[in-house]
This record gives C-alpha cells, structure tokens and sequence, in this order.
C-alpha cells in the first residue's frame, strides 16, 4: 500500500504550521503523530497533496498548572499524559483514559491534540475531555480563539476548527479527590471502544460523556440530569442511551450499543462512588 | 467546518485505525532455558531434548536477516495487479490507454497478453470446468481476483497507473453464503458436472447405525473462515540470468514444490528454474503453492527482459492470500444414557472460494480424522465442496484436522449435555485403549501410539478440573454476574499426513566443520538450530561449527513443504540419518589415522573424537580427519554423505486441552482465564522450539473461538480486509499458558517425534468454545458457533432465565 505522492513540509512553530496551510489551502494536512492519517494515506483514502508536519513543534509539548486548570499542548503525547504526576494527582481521569489507548506504540507517537483535531467518536480521549468540561485554544491567521469543549466536535469526524486553524492548547479543570472512572468496552485490549463511558465529578456534579454512542463523543445529558434530580446510579444509568445515535458495525449493533451503554454508565457510576 | 478525512466517513471510521499495529507477542512460560556453550570443553550430555536457544534470533532481530524485499537486482521492475472490485461480474472492457502513458510504466498486462496459464489444478478430485486464469479474463469471481498487471520503474509508479486503469464491469449475481450456493441457480463456472460443487467425499461402506442409540443428538457447527496473515506478505521476485536460467525469490514454504509450479505453468524444465527462499517472515500453510500473481513474475521478466519484483501489500494479502477453515459441519452422534458412543456422523460443507485450491480438498483430513481419540463402533462420512464469490481456501494451520477436532469435541460435549454427564467422564469412557495400538482407524489412519486417558488426567489435575466445577458451581447459585465456563476437548491430530520422505545431507568441510543440507525450508520454525543440535549429537562437532543450508533448488537436490508438522520427523531424521552415516565414512578415515581397525573404532560424541574402543587417551578429531582427506578431495566437500528419509506413515500426536474462562452475564464479553494444554508429540527434540509452536497455536486456537472471522457482505465484499477490521488477536487477550508435556514415542521415525506444529490449535479452538456453551448450559444453551463475539453471547443469554 502505497500512497499517493504529496509534498512534505517540515514546520518548526505553529506560526509556520499555520501559514503552510494557509498557503495550501484543503490541498494540506496537518500530520502530528500520523496514526490515523499515514494509514489513510496508504489506503488512498486520504490524499493530501501537502504534508505540513508539526510532529517537531517541541513548544506545543506541555502540561502547564495555571491554578484552578492544566493547560496541555496540542503535542503532547498520550504518554506524557498518562504519566503526568500532576494529572495523576488533580486530573486522574484524563492520565487514566490515556494509558488505555490503543498500544504503547500509539501512546508513544499520538498526541492530545491530533486526537481532538480528528474527532473520531470512537477515540477515548475526545471523550473525556469532553466528560471534563474544559475548552480548546484554535490558532489561525487573525489569532487565536478559544472554543468550549462543547462546541468543538460538529460531527462524524469534523470539528469547529476552521481550515485554516491549528489546534494549539487544551485547558482542563482541576478536580483533585473527585471520585472517577472510565469503562472501555472493547474485544482487543489495542481497538478502539465499541462502547466507552467516563464518568468525573466536577464541582460537585456528576458528568458522563459517552464514546461511540453517536457521530460525536456525546454528553449523557440524561443520565446527567437524572443524578442532579437525585436518580441512584441504577436509575440514571437506565436512560444512557436516551438521545444517543449509536452506529452499527462489524463489532455491534446499535441495540446491542445502547444495552452496553446503560450497563457502563452503571458502572462506570458504581466505580465512581454514585449510590 | 474541517472535514479532518475529506472522503466517505463509512469506509473511515474503520480503515482509519489500522494504525493499531498488531503485536504478535505471545505470552510464555517460564521456561529454564539450558543453554549449553557447546564446543567449552566437553559435553556432559546429549543436546537432544535441551532448550537450546534459537541461532536464528540475533540475525533476525539485529536486521540482518534477508527477507525478498531486501535483495538488490540490477535494474529492477515492480509489478501491481489492479484487482477486482467486484465480487462476480463481466469484465466488458479494460481501458488503460492513459495509464500506459504515464511516467514510468514499462509495461501493462492483461489476460489477453497472456500465452500461458491456466493455474494447475490442485487435485485431481477437482471439476475440470473450474479453472483459474492467470489473470482474469472475460469473468472474475471474487473481490481481490488480479485482472491487469502493471509494470513500472517504482512500485508507486505502479500504483499510481493502476488508478487511471478503467475496468468496466457488467455485475452478476452474487454467492457468498456456501449452502446458498449449493442450491443456486447462479454458477460460477459453465460445463460443470454438478452446478457449483467442486467434489464430493464420502466414507465408503460405512454407515452409522443409529437406530439402536438409545440417545442421539445433532449439532450444526460453523468453522469460521481464517485469515491466515503471516507477517510477511508473498512478497517474490523473478529474473533471467546469463545462462538463460530463471531465478526466482519465493517467501513461501520450500523452494522445490514453488519450482515445479513455475515450471509447469511456464511449461519450462525444472532445471531451468532456480527458486531460492532465504529468511520467511512466517505461512501457517498459505503460501504452500505460489499464488498465479508469483507464478507470473517469470513470464513477465522475459516479456520486460529486466528482474521483476512484486511486494504486496497487507490489505492485497488479506483477499489475495487464500482463507483457511469455512465449514459448515453437520454433526450427528448417538449412544446409551450411560455414556458409550455408538454412532457418528459428520457432514462438511466446505467452502471452496471462487476457485478450488487447497481448501476444496480439506474435507479428507477431516474424513481420515473422523472420530478423534474415540472408539465408536459405528460411523459415516460426507462432504461437499462448493465454490462461491469469495476468496479461494486453502491449507491453514491444522488444514482440516483442526476442523475434524472441532467437529466431533463439540458433538461429544453435545452429547455429554443431552444425557447430563461430565463431559470429561464421557471422553474417558469413549477412549481407544494404549493396548489397542498400532490400530487402522475405520476411514483408513493408521494410529501409531497414543495414551489418551493419560493426557486427560494429566489435564484434568493440571487444571484443578473438580475444583473448578465447584467453583462454577458456586456461583450460579449465588446468581452471580460473572459466571465460569469450563471446556475440554482431547484431540488426536496426524503429522507428515502428505509428503512421507524428505532429504537430507551433510559434508565435512576444511577445519571439521560440518555443513548440513534440508530440504525442508523453515519460516520461523528454527530448523537451524534442531538441525545442528542433531548434527552434533550425532558426530560430537559443536553446534558453532556446524552450518545449516536450506531453501535453494540449486543447492539442495530436493525438498517437499515444511508444513503439516512434518519437518523434525522427516527432514530431522534425515539429517540425523545422513549424520550417522558421516561418521561412518570418518571412522574409516580416523581408522586408517590410528592405524586400527574400523570395527575397533568408536565415537565419543562428548569430545568429538575417534579412538580405540579402550584406549580414550588416543584420539582423532574431526579436524584430523578433515586435513588427512583434504589432499585427496575434490572441491571443499571433503565427505559427503546424504539420506532420503522414506516414513511408512504419518504420525499421530495427541493430548488434552482444559480451558477455562469468565463470561460476564450483563455484556457477553468472554475472557479467557487459563488455558491448559497437554500434548504429546511424542519425543521433544528441543522444548523450547516445541513451546513456541505450542503457544503459537494455543493462540490462534484462542483467536478461532474468540474473535477471528473473515467476513463479507451480502454483495461479496470482504469487510474484514484489514488489521484494523480483522481482529488478530494479542497477548493482551491470553493468558500465561500452562503446558503439561507428555512423550510417548513413536516406532515410525528413528528420533521418536511426532509433529507439534499445529496441535495447539487442535486442541485450543474446542476447548474454548466448549468452555463459553459450558458457561451457559445451566440456561438451557447448547451450541454457539465460533467466534463467541461479546454480541452473540449477549443475544443468546436476552430471554432465558437467570
């Protein structure tokens, strides 16, 4: 499998990175640890005609404490986040949904932000930043913006990012001692979730974000709201699949989806100290 | 708005992660790794049944080993076959006017270049309507069928003129599912004698009486069509030496049967074709025969007049390869209510693929494998080939026997569950007793030896098998979420099933070293390390010193496939018997040294050294004899000696799998918790090879049950054609595997070894599945067919009482 020819762009700064694709237009493609796109590209799937690679970005690699948040660069590997010791500490639950995915390999080239950029909704870490609440920093030629994280994801592999935005930091809050947990339903410990449920309490509510549930990671708005009507665990987790719009695949039928769903939230609630 | 894949988002929410890169580590066990530093001073015991390390590993994890891609030729072509997409249509026309203008393209090839073809038949059971062109012609038949080559400068050059090449199809109605096509209207092939059905077997003169059961019980059970994927591809090259020779580079399973393929359809003599297969990343039984994509490269040399490579990629392999299993096995088995099987009968309804190879002749190991480790007084057999618009099948580890095993251990535990008895206990009662052997099975196998009962008991304490049922037991009645599911299966298996003899030779060489020559080519085995291990056992030289020669038609005067266990029994006795009558011509050397005589001489294997039996003070080396004849010798082979080993029959290695596994009630998911297996391959040459192949097997077994299948749609598409879509499994996904081995000799090779190769998953594959229906017999479950995907578990458990 072979790709199509394309030229390659080597960027060493965002400012760079940006005004290749601005130069290039929906001819380029950002390429950050290239797990996704390389084996598009290799299917013919996707045929960028220009590279612009920021996988050397060195500065967009970070995991800043900013008080009452973390703000993570978009280049920060899963790695990194997995064995951050201040994630660990005051965001547990994104350190966790790091280590599960796929195999070190990928945590060892994937990023933070080419994830979120990609917005696969079966990825687990759109998911939980997306359970977390936080926002995203967008940067393009007129400067940059920030985007809630509710936002962002628009549909099947799409997001607000503009064509000629880069996406350059994540700020998550701090939820030090709140209770936690992530289920991944999956056949292979490497594939990605057919169904995947994180729960985090935030400020003292408790929000659940669903992954493969839909054409974006989903909020279970009504497992959410249920809990702050004052719903145990077992009721909350019996309209998990209430406004959802699961796919079929090889791996599940959307019933079978949306049984797994109420079962995850479930536990995913139990695991996380919800009664 | 980004569209960050800007194409169809169905085909990219699964092709987009094959970026989970497969990791094909398997989970070990402990294994005290003897390592013995021959040549060190002298050796305290025979390295024969020692772990001793694999010499190939460091080349090959150094990157020094020499796959085909890696071989640099004087200005090369690459060849890419634009492949069907369709899955059953006409092919109306095939415009390529625009890629043959383009950069680099040397050449464009289509079925009406062709002066040759079509592809050999695999056996003579076969329907000779139903032909395999080389390319496609005016028809293709399943998704991935080669119908243009394209030649160029580059391999992305190739690719890049396949896209502008425009086939027009006129599409036909499409087969997929086998016993649909039994039945259909729709024919792949016109003139056949029997609409789509490839051949049929049966038993003849038997029949099973069922009649005087007092139970009988049926099971229909899928066995789920494999993608074999080996790590490296058929990667193959081909070019035209000087001396009008054509040299071909094969990754497959022995040079000398790709070579008489080659010559056959190339309708050239065998001497003219050199086949050379150096490092292989790996076959499982795929790449036995060249696939007519290698068996072109020769012809297309010639056509370009320049060296031709072709390097498939992942996805061209997972539809081009060939499919291994895709039965549909009916199974009927009858008895008394106090366990004793009276009756059995098995159905096979093989899926041949779009043309028969390999696969459409698989029902005859199962036939010759009827009725496993039992004794039934009365059985019967039958089968049905069929082809439909998939991918032809063919051998895949086991090659039929995996799916005889299948067959009557689900029947058996069927039977077990219908009169409520220990489905341990109902194999044990049903067992070939040790006093029956040597015996002639009753569709014609010649059982060599076998312990059976003990390879269960070893099993069932292994496992803690009584301890487990409690457990089991135990939570049931607590109506527990996770419930435990325990299978067995015993197993007997036949190795060097097809190809009984099998060369081998070796050389004494300047200095004392030895050379020796296999005609049997590994590709991952570890045949340089058993070879040399009995090289030096035999004549006493260190294994440092001693060279192992495999995969070249030229150096090497024949060979057969590695594949069906075969290797150590045949090309392993071979190379013991060629060492043994080594040392016989030294001794006559060493004799005429120590000025004794021959009959007086002995070798001590310790040392490496000829002297007077009762006088070990007086020695000669290996190296003595070496200068002493090199004077007189003629080339660098000093002594030569050579055997072909000729078997009077397969063997018949046997065992016990228990697996046991957790299955939870709210998901379906199963999760394999331990896995036992008893084997026994009769004499171990080297534990640590034999526990690689093992677990090899154990793992695929794993995969069968749990997770592999390849699929299609209901338009003959495959949907399983990549890593990220074919769900290969992962040590992740097992666990510590724990083997109890048994050696019971066999009297039909002079080493006593049977075949291990492919008994792991034998045993495996059954043992699991019967362990998820055993989790679930409380409910009133009696079949699940493989793979026991987390949905099928979970639909099979929605409406039945907790």
């Amino acid at each position: 499998m072979i790709p199509a020819a394309f030229d390659y762009q080597k960027a060493d700064s965002a400012e760079e990175a940006i005004a290749l694709i601005v130069e290039h237009g929906d001819e380029a493609k950002l390429l950050a640890g290239g797990h996704s796109l390389i084996p598009m590209m290799k299917l013919r799937l996707a045929v960028p005609s220009v590279l612009v690679d920021i996988a050397g970005v060195e500065d967009l690699s970070y995991i800043n404490d900013c008080g009452d948040h973390f703000a993570i660069g978009a280049l920060t590997k899963h790695r990194l986040l997995e064995t951050s010791d201040l994630l660990l500490a005051e965001c547990p639950l994104l350190a966790h949904v790091a280590s599960k995915v796929g195999d070190p390999q990928v945590r060892h080239r994937g990023t933070l932000g080419g994830s979120l950029a990609h917005s696969d909704p079966a990825s687990d870490l759109p998911a939980a930043i997306l359970a977390l609440g936080g926002s995203l920093i967008a940067e393009g030629p007129g400067g940059s913006r920030e985007i809630a994280v509710a936002d962002f994801f628009t549909g099947y592999f799409e997001s607000s990012l503009a064509e000629d935005e880069m996406l350059t930091e994540v700020r998550v809050p701090k939820a030090p001692g709140a209770s936690w947990n992530y289920q991944k339903f999956n056949r292979r410990a490497q594939d990605w979730a057919i169904v995947g449920v994180a729960a985090v309490e935030v400020n003292g509510a408790t929000q659940v974000s669903l992954v493969n549930m839909g054409s974006t990671p989903l909020r279970a708005e009504a497992v959410e709201s249920a809990l702050a009507g004052g719903a145990s665990a077992t009721e909350a987790a019996e309209v998990a699949a209430e406004g959802t719009d699961a796919p079929t695949d090889l791996n599940a039928s959307p019933e079978y989806r949306d049984h797994l769903a109420r079962v995850l939230t479930k536990r995913a609630l139990e695991a996380s100290g919800v009664s | 708005m980004r569209d960050s894949a800007g194409f169809l988002p169905d085909f990219a929410a699964s092709l987009h992660r094959t970026c989970a890169m497969i990791s094909l580590l398997v989970a070990t066990n402990s294994v005290d790794y003897l390592i013995l530093l021959a040549g060190e001073g002298d050796r305290i015991m025979a390295l024969r049944g020692t772990s001793v390390r694999r010499r190939e590993d460091a080349p090959l994890l150094r990157g020094e080993g020499t796959f085909v891609a890696d071989i640099e030729f004087d200005n090369p072509a690459y060849v890419h076959y634009l492949t069907s997409t369709m899955a059953h249509a006409k092919v109306l026309s095939i415009e390529t006017s625009v890629a043959r203008s383009m950069p680099g393209v040397i050449d464009i090839i289509t079925n009406a270049d062709l002066d040759i073809g079509p592809y050999p038949s695999a056996n003579p059971l076969f329907d000779e309507a139903m032909i395999r062109p080389l390319l496609a012609d005016e028809r293709v038949r399943f998704v991935g069928e080669p119908i243009v080559a394209i030649v160029a400068d580059s391999p992305a050059m190739a690719a890049d003129a396949a896209e502008l090449i425009e086939v027009d199809y006129d599409s036909l109605d499409v087969l997929v599912d086998v016993e649909a096509a039994l039945d259909s209207d729709v024919l792949l092939f016109e003139g056949t004698v029997e609409g789509n059905v490839v051949c049929r077997m049966e038993a003849e003169g038997l029949h099973p009486d069922f009649d005087s059961c007092e139970v009988v019980t049926q099971v229909r059970t899928i066995n789920n069509r494999l993608a074999p994927a080996p790590l490296e591809t058929r990667v193959a090259a081909a070019e035209w030496t000087a001396d009008g020779r054509l040299h071909c580079f094969n990754a497959g399973q022995g040079p000398h049967p790709v070579r008489a393929v080659i010559a056959s359809i190339l309708e050239i003599e065998k001497d003219q074709i050199r086949v050379v297969s150096r490092d292989v990343g790996g076959s499982f039984g795929a790449k036995a025969r060249p696939s007519p994509e290698e068996a072109l490269l020769g012809w297309i040399a010639k056509r370009v007049d320049r060296p031709i490579v072709w390097i498939p990629g992942r996805s061209d392999d997972m539809v081009g390869l060939g499919h291994g299993r895709g039965q549909v096995q009916y199974c009927r088995i009858g008895g008394t209510s106090t366990g004793d099987i009276k009756a059995y009968h098995l159905h096979v309804v093989q899926e041949s693929g779009a043309y028969p190879a390999g696969g459409a002749g698989l029902p005859a190991n199962a036939r010759a494998m009827l009725t496993g480790c039992y004794d039934i007084p009365s059985v019967g057999f039958s089968s049905v080939s069929v082809v439909t618009n998939t991918t032809p099948t063919g051998a895949y580890r086991g090659a039929g026997r995996p799916e005889a095993a299948a067959a009557i251990e689900r029947a058996v535990d069927a039977f077990a569950m219908e009169i409520g008895m220990d489905p341990a206990e109902v194999r044990r009662r049903n067992f070939l007793s040790p006093t029956d052997f040597p015996l002639v099975t009753k569709t014609g196998s010649s059982y060599d030896s076998g312990e059976y009962e003990a390879s269960l008991d070893a099993a069932l304490a292994a496992s803690d098998y009584q301890e487990l049922r409690r457990e089991q037991a135990h939570r049931r009645l607590n109506n527990e979420t996770l419930l435990l599911g325990i299978g067995v299966a015993s197993y007997v298996e036949r190795t060097a099933g097809a190809g009984r003899s099998e060369y081998g030779g070796v050389e004494l060489l300047s200095g004392g070293k030895i050379r020796a020559r296999t005609g049997s080519s590994p590709y991952g085995q570890g045949h340089h390390t058993a070879w040399a291990m009995l090289v030096s056992d035999a004549t006493g030289v260190a294994m440092e010193d001693i060279e192992v020669l495999h995969g070249d038609t030229d150096e090497i005067p024949q060979g057969g496939i590695t594949g069906g266990s075969r290797s150590v029994q045949l090309a392993g006795a071979a190379i013991w018997e060629s060492s043994e009558l080594l040392v016989e011509q030294a001794k006559r050397v060493a004799a005429e040294l120590l000025e004794a005589s021959e009959e007086d001489l002995s070798l001590d294997t310790a040392k490496g050294l000829f002297h007077v039996v009762g006088t070990p003070s007086i020695g000669v080396s290996w190296q003595e004899v070496a200068e002493f004849v090199e004077p007189h010798a003629d080339g660098p082979r000093l002594l030569h000696a050579e055997e072909i080993f000729d078997s009077e029959g397969p063997t018949f290695p046997f065992g016990t799998h228990v697996a046991l596994i957790e299955l939870d009630t709210e998901t379906g998911a199963v999760k394999l918790l331990r896995l036992i297996a008893c084997d026994d391959a009769g004499v171990i040459l080297n534990p640590l090879l034999a526990d690689g192949q093992v677990h090899g097997g154990l793992a695929q077994g794993a995969a069968q049950a749990l997770v592999e299948e390849f699929r299609y749609d209901d338009y003959g598409n495959p949907v399983t054609s990549n890593f990220a879509d074919y769900s290969v499994i992962s040590a992740t996904e097992l666990p510590m595997f724990e083997r109890v081995v048994l050696e019971t000799p066999t009297h039909i090779n002079p080493l006593g070894a049977k075949g291990i190769g492919e008994s792991g998953t034998v045993g495996a594959t059954p043992a699991i599945q019967n362990a998820v229906i055993d989790a679930l017999s409380h409910l009133g479950v009696r079949h699940l067919d493989m793979p026991l995907t987390p949905e099928k578990v979970w639909r099979e458990i929605q409406g039945r009482p907790k």
